[in-house]
């Protein structure tokens, strides 16, 4: 919207991806094929979902750190709800009230009690993930119980060769591409992102609006939780104490969504999930060890970020107060 | 009269019967008993494992819980939650507070090894559970874990030989874990010599990530269509390397084998034909070692260090020829 520049940072990734996508392609028999690329998209399909719904809270100038909370113990409740044998409305309501819950949470505090948005759904997160590790499931680790199977496609399996997961991906996109775009309330958030104070001056309605973007994350999150517990056949709830969280902002800034917000949408998510995608997918093929492939994705980030930071230079003008 | 020799009668009897009790069972005290239990008073047993709220952890916890409850001493856990600073920081803690015994459950084959010596220098039995360090203590309890992983392998090879392609994909834990490496030396032993068998590749699943499994194995199935075989590394993990054989519809090609505690999920996977072949330790025979070894902890009066004990604990192979001989265990039926 303002990335009015013309070497912006959505240009970089979009060349280091062209670049890193047609080196696998000549180099690596079998990258490019149309079931390895389904397997790529399959692989970051949950990542890329996530990284939408991180894109509203960035883009309305926050940032959600409880995602992965909100991934696992809303979708963990519902399949423990679904095992203990009520139906699949009842126990699907269970878990969207339990993101909602956490959502609400998370806005009431940054927009009304104003703690900063890092601190809150960290501490969010943290005591989410707690409550799920204290008893609320009989193992961490919650099985895909059969009486869900009618809703098990949005994780397994493909429709004409593409694969749900991906559908799944492909469709949360452009639902909140028409949020983010063809909607008022999509305006607001750019607007809230942009500049605070002149949205409250211009008279929108700023603090519900905040709650709705941290209602809209984790109900997204407890949606990617469903695709990927439907995919593995259990949600495992640990995950909130590995390292996913930062795949989801690396998706995020990678693609060139400003932290400072108001900047960026649907397609910089899909520009970083993509170059993820590519750079991982490449890497198993070349059967490259575990550590090298973290080394390798931290180096790609932090060369996007400096290119960035040096064709566009902050300034008086484009930093804003509170930038991360 | 006759009510005054009735009752000398009744008091001849009674003293009779009295005498001949007596007589038979003379009782005496066992004379350890009383000694064997003074010694678990006011003792102290503390359990760090990686992580609590798996089969595993739990399972050995329940168990370590009743003995503790039986004998009279204190039980704990500090976990960890999967950070092994934490785990160190614990541990760090202990040292000072000084438990009688530390069992620990350590994440990888490094990170604790000096703060165990340390433990134990300060006079604390320190009993490594089923995931060791690269330096001994006072005592292991857990399975030979290169052991386990020739026994995977041999089932790989036999069924991935001529006539097959031989392609292995080979899950793995993360790169320092005690379970990964370990296993692979024993992937190794077996594979190397193998002229049929090609590893196609080795990848590690993270910290046991189920979903990272399954996109491992669905590159690597893409790669190579005609997978033969895939090592895998624990049971809930490899719930997503099934996950990913069954969606591309090579669930009579492809020949998992796993591992795990042998808890419920190891009988479903093999009915269910997540996989094929699985490699039990057993958790609540190694917990009643584990138990045992606490145990002698609590009453050993040598100087910490002075003995070091490796239990090994026997591994059961569960395949579909043998799953209805097998009980797997939940919490339940834990005792």
């Amino acid at each position: 919207m303002l990335g009015g520049v013309a070497f912006d940072q959505q240009i970089i990734v979009g060349m280091l991806f062209a670049i890193i996508f047609t080196g696998f392609s000549l180099a690596l028999p079998g990258f490019l094929t149309i079931g390895n690329l389904f397997t790529l998209m399959r692989t970051v399909a949950v990542l890329g979902i996530l990284g939408l719904g991180m894109a509203i809270v960035v883009i309305g100038r926050g940032i959600d750190l409880s995602m992965i909370a909100a991934l696992a113990v809303p979708s963990g409740v519902t399949l423990a709800v679904a095992a203990a044998g009520y139906g699949l409305i009842a126990s699907l309501a269970a878990g969207i009230a339990f993101a909602i819950a956490i959502g609400i949470l998370n806005g009431f505090l940054v927009a009304y009690a104003e703690i900063p948005p890092l601190f809150t759904t960290l501490a969010v997160g943290i005591g989410v993930a707690g409550v799920g590790q204290s008893g609320l499931f009989e193992y961490d680790i919650v099985p895909w119980p059969p009486s869900l199977n009618s809703i098990a496609w949005i994780g397994r399996g493909a429709l004409l060769g593409i694969p749900y997961s991906v559908l799944a991906f492909a469709a949360a996109a452009v639902v909140v591409a028409i949020f983010l775009r063809r909607t008022r309330l999509g305006l607001f958030v750019y607007s809230i992102g942009d500049n605070l104070n002149a949205a409250r001056i211009a008279g929108f309605a700023v603090r519900p609006m905040v709650v709705l973007q941290y209602i809209l994350s984790a109900c997204i999150a407890l949606f990617a939780g469903l695709v990927l517990s439907a995919s593995s056949s259990n949600m495992d709830t640990r995950i909130f104490n590995l390292t996913w969280i930062y795949d989801v902002i690396l998706v995020v800034v990678l693609g060139g969504i400003g932290l400072s917000g108001g900047r960026g949408g649907v397609l910089n998510v899909l520009l970083g999930t993509l170059l993820i995608g590519t750079i991982v997918n490449g890497m198993t093929i070349l059967d490259i060890s575990f550590e090298m492939q973290n080394f390798i994705k931290g180096m790609v980030l932090l060369a996007a970020l400096l290119l960035d930071s040096i064709i566009n230079p902050r300034n008086e003008e484009t930093a804003q107060q509170g930038d991360i | 009269m006759a009510r005054f020799a009735s009752v000398v009668a009744a008091a001849a009897f009674g003293a009779m019967a009295m005498g001949s009790v007596a007589y038979a069972q003379e009782s005496m005290n066992d004379p350890a008993r009383d000694a064997y239990y003074q010694t678990f008073k006011d003792k102290k047993v503390v359990f760090v494992p990686v992580f609590m709220g798996l089969d595993l952890t739990e399972g050995w916890s329940k168990m370590m819980a009743k003995q503790a409850a039986a004998l009279g001493y204190k039980y704990e856990v500090r976990n960890s939650n999967f950070n092994t600073a934490a785990g160190a920081q614990t541990l760090t803690s202990l040292i000072s507070e000084k438990p009688n015994v530390i069992v620990v459950q350590n994440p990888d084959v490094q990170s604790y090894a000096r703060l165990l010596q340390q433990a134990e220098k300060a006079g604390i039995h320190v009993i490594q559970l089923n995931m060791k360090t690269n330096t001994l203590t006072y005592g292991f309890v857990g399975a030979d874990v290169v052991q386990l992983g020739e026994l995977q392998a041999k089932a790989v090879t036999a069924k991935c030989g001529a006539g097959t392609s031989g392609k292995v994909l080979i899950l793995a834990g993360p790169p320092t874990s005690p379970f990964s490496a370990y296993m692979l030396k024993g992937y190794e032993n077996i594979l190397k010599p193998n002229k049929n068998i090609k590893v196609v590749s080795v990848q590690s699943t993270g910290d046991y990530e189920s979903a990272k499994a399954k996109s491992i194995t669905q590159v690597v199935l893409q790669q190579n269509p005609d997978l033969c075989g895939i090592l895998g590394i624990w049971d809930n993990t490899d719930v997503g390397t099934a996950a990913a054989i069954k969606e591309a519809g090579k669930s009579d090609q492809v020949f998992v084998s796993s591992s795990g505690g042998g808890g419920e999920l190891s009988c479903k996977g093999i009915r269910e034909g997540l996989w094929q072949h699985y490699v039990s330790y057993d958790v609540p025979g190694q917990a009643r070692d584990l138990n045992d070894l606490i145990s002698a902890a609590l009453q050993d009066k040598n100087p910490v260090g002075s003995t070091k004990t490796i239990h090994y604990t026997p591994l059961v192979e569960y395949t579909k020829a043998n799953i209805d001989k097998q009980s797997c265990w939940t919490l339940d039926t834990i005792r």
